[in-house]
């Protein structure tokens, strides 16, 4: 116990090995990452994996039942021998590929969302936290932001905006960006008092290289941890705005597109639900589980942190 | 005490000045012309014209607020371009379908995951504990619509045991009032208990390191009273605080609640109204959730001087 306390406190510099190898052995942690990895394996390789053009429509094979193998009919009236592992939809298009290409924009959308939430949050936390004149005005912005429910606001700036990969990343990342604020603000305060931000202070260092060199740097982990959960909940919001039928296009593949699209025929045919259910489901456990193994080995002090959440 | 009434109350106003703007904002920051946003595609011009004209945009974005703005302190949110009501009707009608499944989910879910917390901090590290922390993992991670689908799937469709989807109101009868709101309310809470039962087994277990603890069993006290008396009333405040931050989840919920059991509430009227570009009822709700928000958690933030006398302000 003593020994895995100091690992934390001491300088990550010279006690790196020991960190790293603790994040690795945390199990929740480890089955996270190999999950992940799988998603990222079947993201990458999906035009390789049995798979057809996710957006061809096949009158032919409407509402094809899981399993059934049979002909599939390409854009130039080609047919190939196609197995239907996850059935067909009520226009024609084959949910396995549908459901493999939707891993690419979920796995997108939420690694975007956390590295848009976790600068842009970063950037006024570190204003807030370091340039006081700045602090109250910010926060009190922040305040109003955190009231607005998160997926409204997300779904409202989307309908604004128009739908494409970049209106929902950024309308996804808006409403995440107080949190992040508030995390970075309340590291920053603490870590400014420390002896070595004095010294730099006192050797006349800008204030813009204090706040990166000196400050950031030892803000990093419980950045990283944070940006793990926010990952997860734009992956949760993005397939939620496309069920609502107010994200991407419905011809694009995503998971919450394909289900709006099977919600129709739910009663028949629940399987065009439930694919890509389980996979959205897979997928957010796997992020938090690797969230929640960094938390525990990274940044034993989050809870307290933010507010026990 | 006074005081802090006023101080709290007051700074309360900055919060809501802001959603204000930020929902003032969404219409006008979108590219191109707003009246044209809202007059939608089959618009002619002179629907446009018209609606410049209400929204007053020929003004500078200043005046336009200042309209906006006064408009909203005396109950005016405007006038839906789809409904042709003013957006105070149309939340008032919805409210009712909303406003149950959000109170029967919160009751649920204290009823649920206050126990379970309980019992996990008393067997810290035992089986419940373990399941308990699992359980909240996979109830963060599950999304809304799965598991309302799935709800649907066994307890409706295969076990014929409640009604699919649908509202009833309450002067309808109690039994179709209230097994239509069971699912929803059962799917919406999984994610809420999973977030009140961590904090009170959080905050329970704190409780119950505490030398007051040690002194109410040394004096004999049944277990039971050890918990409820001495260890749950003084980690009350921790468990009232999460439960008042997860409205906030509890409202994203309920708009995808209301979709997946076709209830006509204020969620599924979001939903509608923006995919119909009903603007001014889009603002109208999110103004309405986020007030009701920040007033709930006014009254979670006053609710400490009841439940810990020690706070004295």
């Amino acid at each position: 116990m003593s020994s895995e306390l100091i690992a934390v406190e001491a300088p990550p510099v010279s006690h790196r090995p020991t960190v790293l190898s603790k994040v690795a052995r945390n199990w929740s942690v480890r089955l996270g990452t190999v999950v992940l990895a799988l998603l990222v394996l079947i993201a990458v390789a999906a035009p390789w994996m049995g798979t057809v053009d996710p957006a061809v429509m096949d009158g032919a094979i409407m509402n094809v039942q899981p399993g059934v193998s049979g002909e599939f009919t390409l854009l130039d009236g080609h047919a190939i021998k196609h197995t239907f592992w996850m059935g067909a939809d009520s226009f024609g298009r084959d949910i396995w590929s549908r459901v493999l290409y939707g891993t690419r924009i979920s796995l997108v959308v939420g690694l975007f969302v956390a590295v848009v939430a976790l600068s842009l949050g970063g950037v006024s936390g570190l204003c807030a936290g370091y340039l006081r004149w700045l602090d109250g005005v910010l926060m009190r912005i922040m305040d109003g932001l955190m009231a607005i429910p998160g997926i409204l606001l997300a779904i409202a700036l989307v309908s604004a905006w128009g739908a494409s990969l970049t209106t929902v990343v950024v309308a996804i990342a808006i409403p995440e960006i107080p949190r992040v604020t508030r995390l970075v603000r309340s590291l920053v305060l603490s870590i400014r008092e420390e002896p070595y931000v004095e010294a730099a202070v006192a050797l006349g260092t800008p204030t813009w290289k204090i706040m990166l060199r000196h400050i950031l740097p030892n803000a990093i982990a419980p950045l990283i941890v944070q940006g793990t959960f926010v990952c997860a909940a734009a992956i949760l919001v993005e397939s939620i705005l496309s069920f609502l039928g107010v994200g991407l296009p419905s011809e694009i593949p995503t998971w919450g597109n394909i289900m709006a699209e099977g919600r129709v025929q739910f009663n028949q045919y629940p399987h065009n639900v439930f694919f890509p259910g389980i996979f959205l489901a897979l997928t957010v456990l796997a992020v938090n589980m690797l969230g929640d193994g960094l938390r525990d080995t990274l940044d034993p002090k989050f809870n307290k942190r933010t507010g026990g959440n | 005490m006074l005081q802090f009434l006023i101080r709290r109350l007051l700074a309360v106003i900055p919060v809501l000045f802001v959603v204000a703007v930020v929902v003032f904002l969404i219409l006008r920051l979108t590219p191109g012309d707003p009246a044209a946003v809202i007059a939608g595609n089959s618009a002619t011009l002179e629907d446009i014209a018209n609606i410049r004209k209400q929204l007053g945009l020929e003004e500078p974005l200043l005046v336009q607020f200042g309209i906006w703005f006064k408009g909203i302190l005396t109950g005016d949110l405007g006038h839906s371009f789809y409904y042709r009501l003013p957006v105070t009707e149309l939340i008032g009608q919805r409210l009712e379908p909303t406003f149950m499944l959000a109170t029967c989910t919160i009751v649920l879910a204290v009823l649920v995951a206050v126990p379970l917390g309980v019992l996990a901090a008393w067997k810290h590290g035992g089986w419940l504990d373990r399941g308990l922390m699992g359980f909240s993992v996979l109830g963060f991670s599950i999304p809304v619509f799965v598991l309302g689908y799935i709800l649907i799937y066994i307890v409706s469709l295969k076990l014929n045991l409640l009604p699919v989807q649908g509202y009833k109101r309450i002067s309808e009868g109690f039994w179709p009032f209230i097994s239509h709101l069971i699912l929803p309310s059962v799917t919406l809470a999984v994610i809420y208990v999973a977030l009140i039962a961590r904090v009170t087994r959080a905050a329970v277990s704190e409780a119950l390191t505490e030398d007051y603890i040690r002194t109410a069993r040394a004096k004999g006290l049944p277990e039971v009273r050890v918990l409820i008396r001495h260890a749950l009333a003084n980690a009350a405040v921790p468990i009232v605080t999460v439960i008042g931050i997860g409205i906030a989840l509890l409202i994203g919920g309920v708009v995808v609640t209301e979709t997946v059991y076709a209830i006509p509430g204020l969620g599924q009227l979001t939903v509608d109204a923006v995919l119909a570009r009903d603007f001014p009822v889009v603002q109208g709700v999110i103004l309405f959730f986020s007030v009701a928000y920040v007033l709930i958690n006014l009254l979670v933030d006053l609710s400490y001087i009841v439940l810990d006398p020690r706070i004295r302000y």
